[in-house]
């Protein structure tokens, strides 16, 4: 983490450097970013692996907020413009922080044929939240996906990555209320979980 | 010196010209006037072939190729005009205008737009598809310049004047399909982009009025593309030529 620091401090001119400043204030303070630039050692900062990393950053952080994006930027030398088109571009990569439940309805051909639509529907409905966005309280993100794989299973929901076969909108909306009641009472602090299982 | 470049005979239009090797079919047109409607293209920076007006027809190929895009080889036969390619002109040109919020009336160019010009010469009198309309948010917040997408194309002139001529790389392209917009470094205002130099090359290089000089009025902007291909040449060839030889 120091060593990205110390790279970012002689390559950045002086015009710049209030950015990598600012930038490095948090580096101490935030675990997660280590992560990140482990994974950026082991592919020796090379530029053209801006999508991988970015899928590591995801993976530790939940989602790409600015910060991470311009760490990115910054430590594989790339113009943050570049960088966040790249991330934008394509749609597993996501800007708002994650719910702490997920729910993803696979809406493939053969899901969408067995009433996927109605699924998704129902727990729209149900927990007042549309596709791809997260619930007020942060409690459940309800995403779509394009075909998983298991059209046999279908429809297909993902629930906190399980995947779960022959749904219906009710089965679906049963399970999501019996796991978002059996942890209600504990209000856990957003990604938390995500930091001490990878740290 | 450099070394007379080898050239290889093509006719455009059924008229024979000396085309060089290695250059494009649009380089050669222009070369021999003949001017083939083209916004991406702008010589000296790096070749996108994304608005397609440039499409012309080759002998014995059934398919549309974009001149801008397409190197020239001997004995290739060109048809830069037939109905055919107004009918797809035209179907590009009023796509543009149904995608952004292109109102000459209000505009900052109006009078000397590319896209205007182009309109004009296919004969758009009309859009025949159905205008998106879409909500976009003019950024005036830099104290030179003013980016206004709703007159953007996406044509990334600018993305790619800032990138390599001028060398900060301040804009990009996020997002993609119809979502797609033009962004200053993580999509902040442009006046709090730390990277833009001011040096005003995007401003310079748009063909319509997307960029423009803070306070101007309607029909005021003036854009001068040709300034950075002399400067490109003028870089290249260690040569600097008269302003007047621009062009």
């Amino acid at each position: 983490m120091s060593d990205t620091a110390s790279v970012l401090a002689v390559t950045v001119p002086e015009s710049k450097r209030s950015v990598v400043r600012r930038q490095a204030e948090h580096l101490p303070g935030d675990d997660r970013f280590a992560l990140v630039d482990k994974h950026l050692k082991r592919v020796h900062f090379a530029q053209d692996q801006l999508i991988e990393t970015l899928h590591v950053a995801q993976d530790v952080f939940g989602s790409l907020s600015d910060e991470v994006l311009l760490h990115v930027a910054r430590a594989l030398r790339l113009p943050p413009s570049m960088v966040y088109g790249v991330a934008t571009f394509y749609h597993l990569f996501s800007f708002e922080p994650p719910g702490d439940h997920s729910c993803t309805v696979c809406t493939g051909t053969a899901c969408f044929v067995k009433g996927a639509d109605d699924i998704v529907s129902g727990v729209a409905k149900a927990h007042g939240v549309r596709a791809g966005e997260t619930t007020g309280d942060g409690r459940l993100t309800l995403k779509t996906a394009r075909c998983l794989g298991s059209c046999g299973l279908a429809p297909v929901v993902v629930i906190d990555g399980e995947v779960l076969g022959h749904q219906s909108p009710q089965v679906a909306v049963d399970r999501l209320d019996a796991i978002l009641s059996a942890d209600a009472p504990q209000a856990a602090g957003l990604g938390s979980v995500v930091v001490g299982g990878g740290a | 010196m450099p070394e007379r470049p080898t050239t290889v005979a093509i006719a455009i239009d059924g008229v024979d010209v000396e085309a060089y090797q290695g250059e494009t079919v649009l380089q050669c047109a222009r070369r021999h006037q003949v001017d083939i409607p083209s916004l991406c293209f702008l010589e000296g920076v790096s070749t996108m072939g994304g608005c397609r007006l440039c499409v012309v027809e080759v002998a014995e190929d059934p398919r549309l190729r974009p001149a801008c895009a397409t190197t020239v080889a001997a004995d290739m036969e060109v048809t830069t005009e037939s109905p055919r390619l107004r009918s797809y002109r035209r179907s590009i040109i009023e796509l543009l205008f149904a995608e952004g919020n292109h109102v000459c009336a209000v505009c900052v160019s109006n009078g000397s737009c590319e896209l205007q010009d182009i309109a004009v010469r296919c004969g758009m009198d009309h859009v025949r598809y159905e205008l998106r309309s879409p909500r976009r948010h003019v950024d005036a917040s830099h104290p030179k310049y003013v980016f206004d997408p709703n007159r953007c194309i996406l044509c990334t002139r600018c993305v790619r004047v800032c990138a390599e001529v001028e060398g900060a790389h301040v804009w990009d392209v996020a997002h993609r399909g119809h979502g797609a917009e033009l962004v200053t470094e993580l999509h902040q205002p442009w006046g709090e982009a730390t990277s833009c130099t001011w040096c005003g090359k995007c401003v310079a290089a748009c063909p319509t009025g997307a960029l423009s000089h803070q306070g101007s009025a309607v029909g005021e902007m003036r854009h001068a593309p040709n300034m950075i291909t002399w400067l490109v040449a003028a870089r290249q060839r260690g040569e600097w030529t008269e302003p007047e030889a621009r062009r």
